[in-house]
């Protein structure tokens, strides 16, 4: 046990002091951990061992990582993707093997060529998706392009399982069955695994789309955070077990099943719940690549080594640059499309290890080449650095050329925090003007029924920060925050001023007092609840009493205004008098008699000044 | 160096093109003002005072706007309504515009045949915008026949659009610095019609 908590604490250590270094160089945080590996790693300060089952475990953030991507894409969105994924991703992966294929068969046997062909046609989803997101890329049009790849990447990854042991030309190791704690796959006749394999996915799907909501809405109700946060492991450990135990990529079960709850209103829950996971796992793992660089071997065969590096990123690159190229890809983006993905991915250490194990490759051959994959993947957040720095500036000078008005309401992400009796007409006026603001919520009732009738609504609490976060505060441009609970707005203001600088702010206020407290956070766009109704309401009096229409409506305008006029004075008396009240009740007896004292100032005589017939010389 | 002061109505500014162009093209000179009407006041709650101060701090008056029924926007109106009171901008003691140089700046649908006696329009621009010369004569203000940039209708090529903003941007800068012909100027039937005779050059 001691011995397990001074490991984790030495990788988590080695995190916490690397990642934000790396930050501050700007290298980014995927460099950071790499470089801790290496620094505690064997030919470093040597405080960890064991490196490949830490690996093998914490490749569990990948399957993470591809829930969570899954969540951000609905299933109708992934139809519009799927010319690029089966067209790009195929091409790259056909591409790609063919050429290393060929180059390796000046050195090795077929069988072998063809075997590390396929492996290095692989990219880093990891690294790569991470970088991505980290520079904010993943939405942009290269991005796309990469994610399609990346993602046919990960399906032929069954296909490939599935084919090497055919390039088998050496005995057989025992240990080859990928098997599962439950049952073994392999065992039934190639039709029925087929079934089996079908019945899984829609297993999935029907869990997904029908299964869940009642299942995590019985768990929301409990209002225990922690069961949430279990029920979201839950399912994503489930799926994956399910996919091993098919012969399946669990990293493209969970996928699936990200994808089918994206439409869900749970869909911020999970990936706040899931995240921090994802993070820790990915870090572990990316820290674990980088301690097992072994560097006795590269010092070894250190010309060997590099010139591979460098044949397989060239290899790589300039076959994405012809696809690029063939897909009419804009030229401004195939570079980075080419830079992306031109390193081995993590998916080369399982199938290094599994071609080994099945007498495919010869354990020099696997050796040599996972420090050639390793060493690529250490380099790739470098590429994308250098690239950076050389051609970027240039890339954004001609968008920046481009006309201003191309700006989409959905790029201007707004979020509506709480969806009740204020936020629901304010959410259909915004969606009329061609708003779709993100709507959170923490009625339950609420949630349901909006849903129902095709708002996106999501239930959480919206003062936590993973929720907010996941909602995309980070991007928001507005928040419009029309919670009914004051205290809990008040506590929101503070946590966006803290942690999103940037995003404006527009608040409902309960009463004046309220809209004080909000006036002491420097908040500006301030609505009273009531006073729109009181002042409308006191137009159809006046009209009821016999006043001419456009006169009563008049007098709500002018004494608006005049109202906005003497809030500023208000205040400044409140805040100056607070001290000599004793209870509530006083002060706002003192605030009223305040409000009163200046509304006898009020000088509506500018109302009808122009528009009197009579000469005013007379 | 006088003061200008644009006071700007387009109730559907994002989608024009031509005021667009007029605005951007002098909306950075020094000296001058420009004050979007609906973008101030969309309630049309005009702040008679604050629009009184802004006079009186320039000393020339530009109306800018779409020349809707041979008339103003909406807005542009109820400022004349509101701001031009009596005893400031007119009667026996209302003398704060006095001397002030104005005129319009319009855009109109129609080409420049369109408005004449045998026109669409039956009568000229000039004839067309007499009440708001009237207005000015009231006032006691030095009025200038209008910039008018006419056929918009028929669709600007983007050249002609860039000319007339270049033609307001130096007309501008010249009764700046005062180096217009104010004489020849009154006389015409358009600001813009021959600025080369009006601005000498400085």
């Amino acid at each position: 046990m001691e011995a397990f908590l001074l490991k984790l604490l030495i990788f988590l250590g080695a995190a916490t002091i690397a990642v934000p270094l790396a930050r501050k160089c700007k290298l980014g945080s995927v460099l950071g951990y790499l470089i801790a590996g290496i620094v505690i790693g064997p030919f470093g300060l040597s405080l960890i061992d064991n490196i490949e089952a830490i690996m093998h475990f914490t490749e569990f953030g990948v399957v993470m990582m591809l829930f969570l991507v899954g969540l951000e894409l609905k299933p109708s969105l992934l139809w519009q993707m799927r010319t690029p994924i089966l067209g790009m991703g195929g091409s790259q992966v056909l591409l790609s093997f063919i050429a290393i294929g060929v180059v390796c068969a000046f050195f090795l046997p077929w069988q072998q060529s063809a075997a590390i062909g396929m492996i290095l046609a692989l990219s880093s989803t990891a690294i790569v998706l991470s970088t991505l997101r980290e520079k904010g890329l993943m939405n942009t049009s290269p991005g796309q392009s990469i994610f399609s790849v990346l993602l046919f990447q990960d399906l032929a990854v069954i296909p490939m399982l599935a084919l090497l042991p055919l390039l088998a030309t050496a005995a057989m190791h025992t240990d080859t069955h990928h098997g599962s704690a439950l049952f073994d796959i392999a065992a039934l006749p190639a039709y029925l695994r087929l079934i089996v394999v079908l019945l899984s996915i829609g297993f999935i799907y029907v869990l997904g789309k029908y299964g869940s909501r009642p299942i995590f809405q019985a768990i929301a109700a409990a209002r225990v955070r922690e069961v949430f946060v279990a029920a979201a492991l839950a399912l994503v450990i489930g799926i994956s077990l399910l996919m091993t135990a098919v012969g399946l990529s669990p990293a493209l079960g969970t996928f699936i099943a990200g994808v089918v709850l994206a439409d869900s209103e749970y869909r911020h829950e999970l990936e706040s719940d899931i995240e921090p996971f994802k993070g820790l796992l990915l870090g572990i793992f990316f820290i674990s690549i980088g301690a097992s660089l072994n560097f006795t071997l590269i010092g070894a065969q250190l010309g060997m080594i590099g010139g591979l590096v460098a044949g397989l990123i060239v290899i790589k690159a300039v076959v994405l640059l012809v696809i690029a190229k063939i897909f009419k890809m804009p030229v401004s983006e195939r570079l980075l499309f080419s830079v992306a993905l031109a390193q081995g991915g993590e998916f080369a250490f399982v199938l290094f290890q599994f071609a080994r194990g099945n007498g495919v490759l010869p354990q020099t051959v696997t050796e040599t080449l996972i420090s050639v994959v390793a060493i690529s993947m250490f380099l790739a957040p470098l590429l994308f650095l250098l690239y950076e720095r050389i051609f970027a500036p240039k890339r954004q000078k001609t968008a920046a050329a481009r006309a201003p008005d191309a700006i989409e309401a959905e790029e201007r992400p707004v979020i509506l925090a709480g969806f009740g009796r204020l936020g629901t007409d304010l959410g259909r006026m915004l969606m009329s003007a061609g708003i779709r603001p993100v709507i959170l919520d923490h009625n339950e009732a609420n949630v349901d029924v909006l849903r129902r009738f095709g708002f996106k609504v999501y239930y959480g609490d919206v003062t936590r920060l993973d929720l907010l976060e996941s909602a995309g505060a980070g991007e928001a441009e507005l928040i419009i925050i029309t919670l009914g609970d004051h205290d809990k707005s008040i506590e929101l203001v503070k946590l966006l001023q803290k942690h999103y600088p940037n995003i404006k702010i527009a608040v409902n206020a309960v009463d004046r007092a309220a809209a004080f407290e909000f006036m002491d956070l420097g908040i500006t766009t301030i609505r009273r609840e009531t006073f729109g109704t009181a002042l409308t309401l006191g137009q159809d009096a006046l009209q009821l009493l016999g006043f001419d229409p456009y006169a009563a409506y008049k007098v709500r305008r002018l004494f608006r205004k005049k109202d906005k006029e003497t809030m500023p004075e208000l205040y400044r008396i409140h805040r100056q008098d607070e001290d000599k009240y004793v209870t509530m009740y006083q002060q706002h007896n003192a605030n009223l008699a305040d409000l009163m004292t200046k509304d006898r100032e009020i000088d509506m005589t500018e109302l009808d000044q122009a528009w009197t017939a009579a000469n005013p010389e007379t | 160096m006088k003061k200008i002061l644009i006071l700007f109505g387009h109730p559907a500014f994002r989608r024009s093109t031509m005021n667009a162009a007029l605005r951007e093209a002098v909306e950075t000179l020094d000296g001058v003002t420009v004050h979007d009407l609906y973008a101030s006041y969309p309630d049309f709650l005009i702040d008679v005072r604050h629009e009184q101060h802004l006079c009186e701090a320039h000393d020339i008056i530009v109306f800018q706007h779409p020349f809707y029924w041979y008339s103003t926007p909406a807005i542009t109106k109820e400022w004349f309504d509101l701001v031009l009171e009596h005893a400031w901008a007119y009667g026996s003691t209302g003398n704060a515009l006095k001397g002030k140089i104005t005129f319009q700046a319009i855009t109109a649908g129609g080409s420049l045949e369109h408005y004449g006696k045998d026109g669409l329009n039956r009568f000229t621009i000039r004839e067309l915008t007499i009440p708001y010369r009237a207005t000015a004569s009231l006032c006691g203000m030095d009025w200038l026949p209008p910039f008018a940039v006419l056929g918009i209708h028929q669709g600007l090529p983007e050249s002609e659009r860039v000319r007339h903003a270049e033609d307001y941007r130096r007309t501008l800068i010249a009764l700046r610095d005062e180096r217009v012909d104010l004489d020849r100027a009154r006389a015409g039937e358009r600001l813009n019609q021959d600025l080369n005779s009006l601005i000498k050059e400085g």
